[in-house]
């Protein structure tokens, strides 16, 4: 088994404002999600969830507000699983609730190095 | 109580407090001393009260008896030591006036047994020692009970004992309450020893009832112990003395009277005891301080609901995620079919399938019963397939009746 890690990116700042119930939906999903995941034992971590805000460090030390000015969707979280292969990683992911709101999901591989 | 019975039971209760007593004082190099001490008390009662009757209070007797053996026993020790032993070694001097007397006080006694649980369940000895020398030091069973509910027999019983024993003296585990910073850690390997001992009661496949009862009442007995030291009385012992006051609430129930099993969705609630599901709920309040969030929690929070009669989509949702969040602190087919049957209920049986068929527990039965559950009312062939599936992989009568009724009720 290898593992891999999953980045969830999506548009924050576009979000609809969503009413209680959208938001606890939305939660569920996530739960059952990754749930399923683990259920087929194939979780390492569940990772967390980021702050939508965030400071980048330059090369020339230079600090802005992130992540990237120029892309409006960002980071909202990450998680560990195990699969056999990428196929079977991206199988996993394709499950992910941020997917139906339009984000992506990036899955990479861990160097066992 | 009847007289035949009181020495069996006097044997159970007062056995465990002799014998946790010696050893701590003698120390596990003479654990085999102390047992003969706690035998020879318990054999010379049977004799004696044959002839002349049972005494006025038997236990302070028994007390009584026991304290002399040991006393004879240090002060021959002691002799050798001092008189047989060269006279002239400086070790001789430095002994003044040695202490024989065994303190047999209710707090010495409970002090005694508390260290020697966590001296049992040190993670230096194997599982399966650990459930044995629970069960003969800290419970007070025979060799032929033990025997009994590991369905084997006493010789190999007497063997795991005699390892499990070697190895603490090897290991020269202290009988002590580790000191605060190592506490959780060890505390964390009992409450492993008393859950084991639990399913192995609870699920066990011994014929047993009574025993396999036994069982789970020393687990729900040595936690409660834990709980009533101030010491130990941390949040995951109270969660796990509350998940198995909530399983002990369906024991009447579980059983028919002809000892087939009686699954969930059947049972008689009005079995179900309202005095430890009561209790089970005063525990898991009691567990929910602190920031530790163990299995044993997450599994009391599902007993509980599982406490709840009838269908309602709270029930079910609840259960769903508290088994989502179960499986991320440590996954277990159990849980994962669990979860998957949950899924089924708060959301829909379609979902459930597809999420079944992920799972691939091809070897395990309950896989296969959950299959069959999932299809049925949907695809009433295709459940049926799924049970003589099951049933093929049961090992036991009592699994392949249980099957066996679900493929009669697809008709």
């Amino acid at each position: 088994m290898k593992e891999f890690l999953l980045v969830y990116r999506a548009d924050y700042s576009f979000m609809p404002d969503r009413t209680p119930e959208e938001m606890q939906a939305m939660m569920k999903r996530w739960m059952d999600w990754i749930g399923g995941i683990a259920a087929q034992n194939k979780l390492v971590s569940r990772g967390n969830r980021l702050e939508s805000s965030g400071k980048v460090i330059r090369s020339d030390s230079t600090v802005t507000n992130g992540p990237y000015a120029e892309i409006k969707e960002s980071i909202g979280g990450y998680s560990v699983v195990k699969a056999e292969s990428y196929d079977a990683a991206i199988e996993l992911a394709k499950g992910c609730p941020v997917l139906s709101i339009g984000g992506n999901v990036e899955v990479r591989e861990i160097s066992q190095m | 109580m009847q007289e035949p019975a009181l020495i069996p039971h006097l044997f159970r209760t007062e056995y465990r407090k002799v014998i946790a007593v010696l050893c701590k004082r003698f120390g596990f190099d003479q654990i085999e001393i102390a047992e003969d001490i706690a035998s020879d008390t318990f054999l010379s009662a049977a004799l004696n009260w044959g002839i002349q009757g049972i005494p006025e209070n038997p236990v302070a007797w028994l007390y009584t008896v026991a304290k002399n053996k040991a006393k004879n026993y240090l002060q021959r020790k002691a002799t050798f030591t001092n008189k047989v032993l060269p006279e002239s070694s400086m070790q001789a001097n430095t002994i003044t006036q040695p202490d024989y007397e065994i303190d047999l006080s209710p707090q010495n006694i409970n002090d005694s047994q508390l260290q020697m649980m966590f001296a049992i369940c040190h993670p230096a000895i194997p599982p399966e020692a650990q459930i044995g020398l629970s069960l003969r030091i800290l419970c007070g069973f025979g060799i032929e009970e033990i025997a009994d509910a590991f369905l084997t027999n006493k010789e190999t019983i007497n063997k795991r004992l005699f390892r499990a024993k070697e190895k603490l003296r090897e290991e020269k585990i202290p009988i002590e309450i580790p000191a605060p910073e190592a506490l959780d850690n060890r505390l964390a390997s009992v409450l492993t020893t008393i859950y084991l001992l639990f399913s192995e009661g609870y699920y066990s496949i011994s014929n047993n009832k009574v025993l396999r009862k036994e069982l789970c009442m020393e687990a729900m007995r040595l936690c409660y112990m834990l709980v009533e030291n101030k010491h130990t009385n941390k949040p995951p012992v109270n969660a796990l003395l509350s998940l198995m006051c909530f399983h002990a609430s369906r024991f009447a129930a579980r059983i028919d009277k002809n000892g087939e099993y009686v699954l969930y969705d059947d049972q008689d609630t009005s079995l179900w005891d309202p005095d430890l599901i009561s209790k089970g709920a005063y525990y898991l309040h009691l567990s929910a301080s602190g920031d530790q969030l163990t299995k044993y929690h997450l599994e009391a929070a599902i007993a509980y609901w599982n406490t709840q009669k009838g269908d309602t989509p709270e029930k079910w949702e609840n259960i769903l995620q508290l088994y989502n969040r179960l499986l991320q602190i440590e996954y277990s087919p159990m849980a994962a079919l669990n979860r998957t049957f949950a899924l089924s209920k708060a959301n829909s049986k379609q979902e459930a399938i597809i999420e079944a068929e992920k799972l691939q527990l091809s070897n395990n039965h309950f896989y296969f019963t959950l299959l069959g559950e999932l299809y049925t009312g949907i695809d009433n062939r295709k459940a049926k397939q799924h049970f003589e599936k099951a049933l093929h992989l049961a090992k036991t009568i009592t699994d392949k009746q249980t099957i066996q009724k679900k493929i009669n009720r697809l008709g």
